[in-house]
């Protein structure tokens, strides 16, 4: 449990920290609250040359509401995404899922742009966001791209940033007033990692669905966004049957890993009862 | 002096802060300001650091070990490998069971993370970078992690080094993977009485590996001084004495030329009894380099290497007449002790006090083998929480009355009260051989029934049975009834030793001349609060307040000989001696009054904290006026001073007891055990601090959650170690932890000076089975009889499922 050895750097602005990153090469990684990159440091599984800390690049922190529009700085801590009552009422699923993610310590470290970024399966955000359809915002040498929270995930660690890249922000549409939402999130223990977990967002319209969002957490190599749910439940009334085959759509895209959380069978069944209890939720939720 | 304000009887108790006194622990001021001094807080100049090369695989021969670009990593000082220790004939140790054990893996691998070299160092970092450029080349070979296959022909054979020794440490090997056989009770006697029986049930009770996980892992800074010849060692150790003459037989020191320290230990379970590569390692490279050297483990290293507990895999048959009354039992086991016999376990117990397994009740005949086998697994098979190899007895027995109970169809609290040992039939002698002290079984169970409002639960739970049925909910709800009793304060010198260290504990009292004093005994607190107890005991003994009272344990050049903590031994055996110390200075003081209160001894009464004349208790003197007579008034025919020290050599074992309920509700849809309610009657006999009592109540419960619920270390087929890291091992945060309601009854012991019985492990002892208990429970209208522990969220929907109650059909795999 104890690192390689690596130098730190502390870039004061996001250009000086891409420049670094550029610069230092291959053998460099950006870290932002460190509670996955520096566990994963320790175990030898992670061993970087050049860490540049970001804490101190204050234009990668702050969360804005304008317009419809949410834009989430990349170092906003998960702790102020659940202490932000503007994110609250635009789009409560957030507060909702931060609160699911480990304990109170880590979340006040742990940020809401390194926890998309890190491309860990078991990281609850990448789901949520998927759910949301939010953009993540790329800086990088050749300048600023968009990539879609749903083209993001390639597999395990690895994700559509570049090399030399840094996730400046992450920008969302807020759903419509009304909608309704819920993370639904089974696990052992508190710290623990989802078995199984489901992001939901619905909007209704006389009792009929209008639009869904369902995306998945830990039950494959990335989040996944169950398109297929969501048509299950694109018309429907959300009754039982509705629900039903929406959990079936989303246990058939399931490939979760075999570990101590449980066998195969069992975290496909659960995804099944995440995806239907996040439905109900939701639905209650919707005005 | 006897001019003081007069103040009552009860002021006079109170100041004491005697027995049965909540006394706020006199540790905690200095823990919760994070101002304790553990191992790893000790640093010396000039002090390196050792870190280990550990094995990849579970069972292979080591080919090669290139040492050349470990050393080359600036401020790698020395890379210890079994050929270093060989010279010193310390590649191998002795275990406490009776086996041998490699301190560095010498040519074979066995388990995985084994040690295979010890890399020293400036520091912690280059340790660990010299320890990723060790190059071993291993062959690799099958590994055997199936208990069940160890003994099978063509198994492999692990223990090259002893395959040929047809006999061990406790009598004839079958096998070359087989470690002993033992035995206890009457096995014609009681197969007569199964073939004869109206009713028998049998099951395969499985308890699975699990880790006592102490918060602090295990560690030790080594220190040889070349001067004068001393080695001294602080360390995590539940027994300095006990490591500090093992150590001097081991290395060859003289005795007194070794100083053990135990300095504040973030607790132990168990886990700190034994003695690892670790410390041997550390103490040679102390040796050899000539400076101090620490080894402290991480806690991947902790879970998968050092002291494993249980797996124990335990087939049953008890035998009854239709309307419930056992007539026999019968258990053999199967023992996994992993690769090398590292028990910690009395030397004449191979199978701890396993048959301790009739447990509560009147059984007439019963009989029990173990058959310990060698897989390629961590070492260890340490009493977790619990006197040897108890909770596993007290799991299998409360389980088979359980399984029992279903087959003839009566509750399991009846069936519990038919057949307890009854309160007259105290001192009993079981089938198996042990002698109960004392025990109000059914007046326990009584209170426990009648609090938890037993029949109400029952009625609920018939009804949340037909609400289900009818499709209104999916949960189960589930009460589990569990009623233990333990064996503990080992032991009796005549049959409990370790290592042929008779199991005996000591106290040794100074009286200081302005009446204040100090204690020290052979035991050592790692969150017990012995502090704070045994001044209490003392307080009680000598009359002087428990606050006045310093207590010490820890150091082998300080602290008389004892035997350590562990298996709840402390207040059953040292508490008994620090009761004996305190009737010594109690009887010299009862002298020095009578001189100088000018009468015959035998005219004093002791009263609270004095010494009276009896019918005049005007004329007194307290303990604080006899202190300071002691030191300085010259007494004709008594040496000075005021001191005593007592060894205590226990007559018999104490044997605490309690009943337990715990009412689960059960999601089928997700496998998730919610805890509603959890009442705990204890009984330790006399009663010293009830705050304390709580304390550990709390704690033991909570560790018994934790491994019925979830706590498991397992290994694939390939021989890699699955739950070694706290993501994956299971410790209760205070989310998945309920209140615990606790109650109690006190039968004291009629052996103990005090009557105290000890209390820290029996939550973890009966506890374990009352969750157990209550998730069959839930099922057993269904069919169940028995699922596998740990009830984590998969087992329990697979058992839902298995019932047919998951309500969508198996997913595709
Ligand atoms: C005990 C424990 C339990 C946990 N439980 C959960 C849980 O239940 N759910 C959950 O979702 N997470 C959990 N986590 C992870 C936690 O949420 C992390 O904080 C989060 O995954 C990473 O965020 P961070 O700010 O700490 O990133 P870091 O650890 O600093 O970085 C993670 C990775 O992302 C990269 N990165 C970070 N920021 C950027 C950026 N702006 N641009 C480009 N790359 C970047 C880093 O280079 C690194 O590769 C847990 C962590 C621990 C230690």
């Amino acid at each position: 449990m104890i690192p390689g050895a690596f130098d730190y750097h502390r870039p004061r602005t996001l250009d000086e920290a891409i420049s670094l990153l550029a610069s230092l090469g291959e053998e460099s990684r950006v870290v932002a609250g460190g509670h996955s990159l520096i566990p994963m440091m320790k175990l030898r599984m992670a061993v970087p040359e050049h860490l540049i800390d970001l804490r101190e690049v204050a234009e990668l922190r702050g969360i804005a509401v304008e317009g419809g529009q949410i834009t989430i700085g990349a170092m906003t801590t998960q702790q102020e995404v659940i202490g932000s009552e503007e994110l609250a009422s635009a789009c409560p699923i957030l507060r909702e899922a931060a609160l699911q993610i480990a304990d109170p310590q880590i979340r006040s470290l742990g940020t809401l742009g390194g926890n998309v970024a890190n491309g860990d399966p078991g990281n609850d955000m990448p789901a949520v966001m998927q759910a949301l359809d939010a953009a993540f915002v790329l800086r990088g040498p050749e300048g600023e791209r968009e990539v879609v929270a749903r083209a993001f995930y390639e597999g395990p660690f690895t994700t559509a940033l570049g090399e030399g890249e840094v996730l400046a922000a992450i920008r969302i549409a807020a759903p419509a007033a009304g909608h309704g939402w819920a993370y639904e999130k089974q696990k052992r223990k508190i710290g623990d990692y989802a078995t199984a977990a489901a992001a939901v967002l619905l909007e209704l319209e006389g009792g009929t669905c209008r639009k869904a969002s369902v995306a998945l957490t830990n039950v494959g190599d990335t989040p996944l966004h169950a398109a297929d749910a969501e048509a299950a439940l694109v018309g429907s009334s959300l009754d039982a049957a509705a629900v039903e085959a929406a959990a079936a759509a989303a246990r058939a895209i399931a490939e979760p890993a075999e570990d101590g959380r449980g066998p195969r069978a069992f975290r496909v069944h659960l995804t099944g009862v995440m995806v239907a209890r996040a439905i109900e939720a939701a639905k209650r939720r919707a005005g | 002096m006897n001019a003081e304000t007069p103040i009552s009887l009860e002021q006079r108790k109170d100041k004491l802060q005697g027995l049965g006194c909540s006394r706020k622990r006199v540790e905690d001021a200095r823990f919760t300001q994070g101002k304790g001094n553990y191992v790893d807080d000790i640093k010396l100049p000039g002090m390196l650091f050792g870190d280990f090369v550990r094995s990849p695989i579970g069972h292979g021969r080591i080919k090669s070990i290139n040492k050349e670009a470990a050393l080359a990593v600036p401020g790698v000082k020395a890379v210890l490998t079994a050929d270093d220790l060989r010279p010193l004939g310390l590649h191998w140790m002795p275990t406490l069971a009776g086996d041998v054990q490699a301190v560095l893996a010498d040519e074979k691998v066995l388990f995985q993370n084994q040690e295979v070299a010890f890399v020293v160092a400036e520091d912690r970092y280059a340790a660990a970078d010299g320890v990723e450029l060790v190059e071993v080349e291993y062959e690799d070979l099958p590994p055997l992690v199936d208990p069940f296959k160890a003994m099978e022909e063509g198994a492999p054979t692990l223990r090259e080094d002893i395959a040929d020794k047809t006999e061990g440490a406790h009598g004839p090997r079958r096998h070359p993977n087989h470690i002993f056989t033992w035995e206890a009770g009457d096995q014609a006697a009681t197969e007569q009485a199964l073939a004869g029986a109206e009713v028998v049930a049998e099951e395969m009770v499985s308890y699975q590996r699990v880790h006592p996980c102490p918060l602090e892992t295990c560690g030790c800074v080594a220190s040889m001084d070349k001067i004068n010849g001393k080695l001294t060692i602080w360390g995590t150790f539940q027994a300095p004495h006990a490591v500090r003459t093992v150590a001097s037989l081991i290395t060859k020191i003289p005795e007194h030329n070794i100083r053990i320290i135990s300095p504040d230990i973030g607790g132990g379970f168990g886990n700190k009894v034994g003695v690892y590569p670790g410390y041997i390692c550390s103490a040679v490279a102390s040796i050899v380099l000539g400076v101090p050297v620490k080894w402290i483990e991480d806690r991947m290293e902790n879970l998968s290497t050092t002291a494993f507990a249980r797996d124990y895999h335990m087939t049953g048959r008890i035998a009854a007449t239709r309307d419930g009354r056992i007539t026999g039992l019968w258990c053999h086991v199967l023992a996994d002790h992993g690769a090398f016999d590292a028990c910690a376990d009395p030397t004449k117990f191979p199978a701890g006090f396993f048959n301790i397994c009739t447990g509560s009740y009147d059984i007439p005949t019963a009989y029990v083998a173990v058959d310990g086998v060698y897989t390629n697994k961590a070492p260890g098979g340490v009493a977790y929480r619990c006197s040897f190899r108890v909770t596993e007895a007290s799991y299998f027995i409360e389980r088979m009355v359980d399984v029992l109970a279903r087959k003839l169809d009566m509750d399991p609290a009846e069936i519990r009260l038919k057949n307890f040992i009854r309160k007259e039939q105290f001192p009993y002698t079981s089938a198996l051989g042990w002698e109960y002290d004392s025990g109000d079984y059914e007046t326990a169970m009584d209170k426990a029934l009648k609090t938890v409002d037993y029949q109400g639960l029952r009625a609920e739970q018939k009804a949340a049975r037909e609400a289900f049925q009818r499709g209104e909910t999916r949960k189960l709800m589930g009460v589990g009834v569990a009623f233990f009793t333990e064996i503990v304060g080992a032991g009796p010198v005549k049959n409990c030793d370790i290592l042929g260290l008779g199991m005996f504990d000591s106290c040794e009292i100074r009286i200081h001349p302005t009446g204040s004093a100090i204690a020290r005994l052979g035991t050592i607190s790692q969150g017990q609060g012995h502090a704070t107890t045994f001044a209490q005991i003392l307080a009680s003994e000598i009359g002087i307040p428990a606050e006045d009272i310093t207590l010490e344990e820890g150091d082998t050049d300080t602290a008389p000989y004892g035997l350590g903590t562990y298996g709840s031994r402390s207040t059953p055996v040292a508490g008994a001696a620090t009761a004996m110390a305190g009737r010594k200075i109690r009887a010299k003081a009862q002298m020095i009054a009578a001189y100088l209160l000018e009468v015959h001894d035998g005219d004093l009464e002791w009263e609270v904290d004095r010494f009276q004349v009896k019918g005049n208790p005007e004329r007194h003197k307290t303990m604080k006026e006899i202190a300071f007579a002691a030191y300085n008034q010259a007494i004709p025919g008594l040496e000075p001073g005021l001191e005593a020290v007592s060894y205590y050599d226990p007559p018999n074992m104490t044997y605490p007891f309690g009943a337990y309920v715990c009412v689960v509700d059960i999601d089928v849809d997700t496998g998730v055990t919610e805890i509603r309610r959890f009442y705990a009657l204890d009984d330790c006999g006399t009663r010293i601090n009830p705050m304390i009592i709580e304390g550990q109540v709390h704690g033991g419960l909570t560790e018994a959650l934790a491994i019925a619920m979830g706590q498991e270390i397992t290994y694939d087929e390939d021989g890699n170690v699955h739950g070694g890291s706290l993501m994956d091992f299971f410790l209760p945060t205070a989310v998945e932890t309920p209140t615990w309601e606790t109650d109690w009854t006190e039968t004291p012991s009629p052996h103990h000076p005090i009557g105290a019985k000890g209390v820290g492990e029996s939550p973890n002892v009966g506890g374990v089975s009352a969750f157990s208990n209550a998730v069959n429970d839930a099922f057993a209208h269904l069919g169940l009889t028995h699922t596998q522990m740990p009830h984590d969220h998969w087992r329990v929907w697979q058992t839902a499922q298995r019932l047919g109650l998951t309500g969508q059909p198996a997913a595709a795999e």
